[in-house]
């Protein structure tokens, strides 16, 4: 166990972590290790209430697991999760309370209710009753409907209100899901690689649809492989690998970093 | 190191051991005791004397006195007044007592008179005549009936028999006897006593549990506390002698788990098919195993001892077979849909047992035991019959050549390469589809073989395969998917919880509370007992 | 934006009237041509076919509380016939506590069976049996409460899949074995049977099993209304999505064992109430209703009709139950199990949406794609 301390990356970050009592989102020293394999190694982080932050990291980084731990997926074997200024602490809770309390996320492989319509698919995810018994006499409201046909709006999708799920393109599936997050309205949503095989067009059009959201109160943390990507939505950028912060910054200043180069984006 | 000295000493003492026994071996026909006083009382035909002379012959020793006292109960002994002389009455006329050798000149013969008296004393001649017998089965009962009896007047006669018994179960049985004597004869001290209560405590079998258990209320308190302490010994070791047959019982109820579930850990673990057809697999195996006894019946009797080995084999290919027509015509279209699997393959079975009632009558057929696999023996208290013995045997064979076949062997190998990455493994060449039938095939094949060593304890009958498909998948389950050595482990804890639950329960309720504990096994370990981790086991 | 696209599917789609408007007919008819006929008249129907046609609805009823929790939720329960059971059994124990001093053995109080046991008196959990709305409340109350135990553990725990289908099959086993106990107090081996009346009306009457056949196919047209309103409504659509992908919901906020724990609870309690009407007009409930075998036919009966289509679930628990009446009273018997056997393959091979399933594709697909939005069909797929 000793080995951890001695490889902690300390060097990179600090100067942006920020306290506590400040972040929404306060990750320290999370370690989550599978049958031998540290996925997770002592990863901290934090995450301003209304920013934008591009993750990005060869695979096996520890992206995704990353995202299991805040949303109560995996269990870390130690470290914090804090959210909310430190209010709530997201290793006590499971799935649906972390998604109650206001963190939405997407997964990797986009997963939209297939056999349910475009507008279904809107209606389930559109923050309001969650309960089971009293779902069963639910009625729409004239507050959801607009909400719902605002958010198509957001997601260019009006004109498939009507297909299912399971009938859409990739990339509508992908914007169908991040309406899905919106409709959730989340204080944080985590992005898990929206734009992977999208178009060049899809993509610049989803870089758009993020700063958007981001411009309308709601934190996001995107994991991205594609730098173009990356670059379009001109935020913050960490880097992470063999599961801790490998470094933290502008893209430029990230792309700059001899050990990014090193692992990742290659010389 | 040990030194000479000492070598010729302890061969001093073997070969002194080993004289004694040969001298209580010889014992018997080497000497004739002399009963000729006895035989002279007899033919007094006082009651008194007869009563007398039975005492003497019982305890005599002589080979001639069972004869002889069993001719008195029956009348046939016989003695003339002159001279004063009894003889034996036997079809070929009058016979020497000792001799049995007919009598040249009969004389004139009258038979020698019981009354109540004398037929009391002739049961306890033949009581302690039994305890001599040549027949150890009869001296042990015999030791065994004096033990309950508790008979002051058989004292003598024990230590007689004792001291001519060889046999050392019957030993340890007169040994009981004795000290269950002794420690109700009046006039004994307490040292004495205590010294036999101790004897039979050693002892520890239930037999002992009876005999302290009938220690005289009026004996002293020294004494009561020594049984009392006793009985509490016995009582443990017979406990845990019982805690250690139920294990034992366990494991073969175990070991008959791991036959019905391994090639269900195989089809379910590996292959992720609900099979649930494995149960008619089993019973596919039985059913060879019976036309295989069935024709070493018809063509050669002489083979019967090997018509298992010989149905080992035959019953892993033919069901093996009957797996890879299954895979190829129905299964390989429904991989990734593991619920359809299980209604295909539930009409599967329905199919398979409607032949076999169809070809082979509704009803049991037989199949015998080869004579190596009948007969038992005893570990301390532990019964151990062969057949359950050969079951855990053959159970851990066949899990190791399983094993071993993973591990070691080519298409073990393709067979693990397809599991965990069925594209990557096809673009190394490996083809596919033959290791999925392959896969399955000896999956079932392994199940036909679990069926050959379950014909030897169940009913075989269309409906075997039934009996098992629950257990296995719980065993599969609990376990853990995909795991060989979970699945030993899970059919050996259910075997051995089975048992031990048994004797509170009842064979049923012990069942049913089984179930209950795996049914809540499974929800809090929903991948069971040796569970894979990791990012992407939910995917 | 077309205003098509915004208004609810309707609760009772086409079909769905087709089959009320039949089930409603029967429902009439068959009593009717019963009770009102000469039994040689060609229209007469007999008394013992409207009782194996009733048998046919309650089945239909107890394949529409499968297909609610497999089609629309993806658990697939091979210990349906469980709650079936126990819903027969409570029933049962009224019928038996009506039986009086007409007994065999003429005991005011305790059946046959339990006299011929030497039992003295009645044991505590036959109380109450001999008042109708209290069995009626056990009708549902029993298969509600086990539902609601065994589903509040699984799904808390996330079983699913293949595990849960295990452990209903280790459910029903177990049941089945307590059952057949003759300490349970439920008759063990024989069951309860040799029953006299309902309500005061003899069960063996025409005018009794004329009613009896009502009621069945009244529980399954109510069933198959609250069927319809349960997939329909949010929380519905919120089982659907679970049966699609159960992550998702959880991760939309819902919690989806609570979901699965209501669907499950209600359709044990529909399959009681199938099993309390199956029990007089079959004058018989014993253990091996509890048969795990017995779970998985209920099972193919859905397949066949089309899980997931509610209507083909009673279509197919109708015409499987037609066919083995069929085949397993002529010469054929011997081969029914080939048969049924050979349908559980060749459903799952070739009709893997079922007869209904397969139709509605069929309708589908001649329909013009621009009118799809009308009434999403759940999707029949593989619950995993």
């Amino acid at each position: 166990m000793s080995d951890i301390e001695t490889l902690e990356p300390a060097a990179a970050e600090g100067a942006a972590r920020k306290t506590l009592t400040e972040a929404l989102l306060y990750l320290d020293g999370v370690t989550v290790t599978f049958d031998g394999f540290r996925a997770l190694n002592a990863l901290s982080f934090t995450i301003d209430p209304g920013e934008m932050r591009a993750i990005i990291g060869p695979n096996g980084a520890g992206k995704t697991t990353m995202m299991d731990v805040i949303t109560g997926k995996t269990r870390p074997d130690k470290g914090d999760v804090f959210f909310d200024g430190g209010t709530t602490d997201l290793t006590k809770l499971d799935e649906t309370q972390i998604v109650t309390l206001g963190i939405g996320r997407k997964f990797q492989k986009p997963t939209v209710f297939e056999s349910h319509t475009v507008l279904d698919n809107l209606r389930l995810a559109l923050k309001g009753q969650r309960r089971a018994l009293p779902n069963i006499f639910r009625r729409e409201t004239a507050a959801a409907r607009e909400r719902i046909d605002e958010i198509f709006e957001t997601i260019k999708l009006t004109e498939h209100r009507g297909r299912l799920g399971g009938a859409l393109s990739h990339g509508q599936k992908q914007w169908l899901e991040i309406g899905m997050l919106l409709a959730q309205d989340p204080r944080l949503l985590l992005v898990d690689e929206p734009v992977a095989g999208m178009t060049d067009a899809e993509t610049a059009q989803t870089a758009e649809l993020l700063r958007e959201i981001n411009a309308n109160g709601h934190s996001v943390v995107v994991v991205e492989h594609d730098m173009t990507f990356v670059r379009d939505l001109g935020v913050r950028v960490l880097c992470l690998h063999e599961g801790s912060v490998l470094a933290e910054g502008t893209l430029d200043q990230v792309s700059a970093n001899e050990r990014v180069i090193e692992v990742y984006l290659g010389r | 190191m040990i030194s000479s000295a000492r070598l010729r000493r302890l061969s001093c003492a073997l070969l002194l051991a080993l004289c004694g026994l040969c001298g209580a071996l010889f014992s018997q026909p080497a000497v004739a005791q002399d009963i000729s006083s006895p035989l002279a009382q007899l033919a007094t035909d006082s009651y008194a004397d007869t009563e007398a002379a039975l005492g003497a012959l019982a305890l005599s020793g002589s080979p001639a006195a069972a004869g002889i006292v069993s001719a008195l109960a029956d009348g046939k002994l016989v003695f003339s007044a002159v001279p004063r002389q009894v003889f034996l009455r036997t079809e070929a006329g009058l016979v020497d007592p000792l001799t049995l050798q007919p009598v040249a000149d009969p004389p004139a013969v009258k038979p020698v008179r019981v009354n109540n008296r004398v037929r009391r004393a002739i049961e306890a001649a033949n009581g302690t005549l039994s305890l001599v017998s040549p027949d150890p089965a009869r001296r042990l009962e015999a030791a065994t009936a004096v033990a309950r009896s508790r008979d002051t007047a058989a004292l003598p006669a024990l230590d007689l028999a004792l001291s001519k018994e060889a046999d050392p179960k019957v030993k340890t049985a007169l040994t009981l006897a004795r000290a269950s004597i002794v420690m109700g004869q009046p006039g004994v001290s307490d040292a004495e006593r205590i010294a036999a209560i101790g004897l039979v405590g050693a002892e520890g079998n239930q037999d002992a549990l009876a005999i302290l258990q009938g220690v005289p209320a009026e004996s002293s308190p020294a004494v009561k506390q020594a049984a009392a302490d006793a009985i509490a010994g016995i009582e443990r070791s017979l406990a845990m002698w019982s805690m250690a047959q139920n294990v034992w019982y366990g494991l073969s109820l175990g070991s008959v788990l791991l036959l019905a579930a391994i090639g269900l850990a195989i089809t379910f673990g590996v292959m992720g098919v609900i099979n649930m057809a494995h149960g008619e697999m089993v019973m596919l195996g039985a059913y060879t195993t019976f036309v295989v006894q069935d024709a070493i019946r018809t063509y050669n009797p002489g083979l019967f001892d090997w018509s298992l080995i010989i149905a080992i084999p035959l019953a892993f290919l033919f069901t093996g077979l009957i797996g890879v027509i299954i895979e190829r015509t129905v299964i390989r279209f429904l991989y990734g849909r593991a619920l359809e699997t299980l209604l295909a393959t539930w009409g599967i079975s329905l199919i398979l047992q409607q032949a076999i009632r169809t070809i082979f009558g509704p009803t049991n057929r037989e199949v015998g035991a080869p004579s190596w696999m009948s007969g038992s023996f005893d570990i301390g208290q532990l019964a151990i019959t062969s057949g359950r013995l050969w079951i855990i045997v053959f159970a851990i064979l066949v899990f190791v050549a399983l094993l071993a076949t993973l591990r070691m062997t080519r298409i073990g190998l393709e067979m693990r390469a397809v599991t965990q990455n069925r594209r990557m493994a096809a673009s190394m060449g490996i083809r596919t589809n033959w290791v999925d039938a392959m896969t399955f095939g000896l999956g079932s094949g392994i199940a036909g073989i679990a069926g050959v060593a379950l014909s030897q304890i169940d009913n075989v009958s269309p409906n075997l395969g039934q009996s098992y498909i629950i257990d296995s998948f719980l065993v599969v389950v609990f376990g853990g998917v995909g795991n060989l050595w979970g699945t030993l482990v899970g059919a050996m804890s259910l075997g051995i919880a089975n048992k031990l639950l048994e004797p509170y329960a009842g064979a049923v309720l012990g069942k049913i509370a089984l179930l209950v504990i795996v049914i809540l096994f499974i929800q809090k370990r929903p991948r069971g007992l040796f569970a894979l981790k990791g990012r992407s086991i939910e995917a | 934006m077309s205003p098509s696209d915004t208004r609810p599917p309707a609760l009772i789609p086409t079909n769905g009237l087709v089959f009320l408007g039949v089930l409603a007919a029967v429902a009439v008819l068959v009593p009717l041509l019963n009770l009102t006929t000469s039994p040689d008249a060609a229209v007469h129907v007999p008394t013992y076919v409207v009782s194996l046609l009733g048998k046919y609805l309650t089945y239909a009823l107890l394949a529409l509380s499968v297909d609610l929790i497999w089609g629309y939720v993806g658990i697939l329960s091979l210990g349906q016939g469980a709650f079936f059971a126990l819903g027969g059994y409570a029933m049962g124990m009224y019928l038996m506590r009506q039986i009086g001093t007409r007994g065999v053995y003429g005991d005011p109080v305790l059946p046959d069976f339990m006299v011929f046991l030497n039992w003295k008196e009645l044991p505590w959990f036959w109380y109450g049996f001999d008042l109708f709305p209290f069995a009626l409340l056990m009708v549902v109350l029993a298969p509600g409460i086990l539902a609601l135990v065994f589903g509040w553990f699984a799904f808390r725990s996330r079983v699913t899949g293949v595990y849960l289908s295990i452990i209903t099959q280790a459910m029903t086993f177990a049941l089945l074995l307590a059952f057949f106990r003759n300490d349970m107090g439920f008759g063990g081996n024989n069951g309860l049977t040799d029953f006299k009346d309902i309500l005061g009306f003899n069960i063996q009457s025409d005018g009794t099993r004329a009613v009896l056949f009502f009621l069945s196919a009244l529980a399954l047209g109510l069933g198959y209304v609250l069927c319809r309103f349960l997939v329909r409504s949010h929380f519905g659509k919120v089982l659907i999505a679970i049966r699609d992908a159960e992550t998702r919901v959880r991760f939309t906020g819902y919690r989806a064992e609570n979901y699965k724990l209501v669907a499950f609870v209600v359709s044990a309690m529909l399959a009681g109430i199938a099993g309390a009407l199956y029990v007089p007009q079959v004058g018989i409930i014993n253990p091996s209703e509890f048969s795990p075998a017995n779970s998985i036919e209920i099972i193919v009966w859905v397949a066949v009709g089309g899980r997931g289509t509610l209507v083909g679930a009673a279509l197919g628990a109708v015409l499987v139950n037609y066919a083995k009446t069929y085949f397993t009273s002529g010469f054929l018997a011997p081969y029914w199990l080939f048969m049924l056997g050979g349908l559980f393959v060749a459903v799952t091979l070739f009709l893997p949406k079922g007869i209904v399933g397969t139709y509605y594709e069929w309708r589908e697909k001649r329909r013009p794609p621009a009118d799809a939005a009308g009434e999403p069909l759940p999707d029949p797929k593989p619950a995993e």
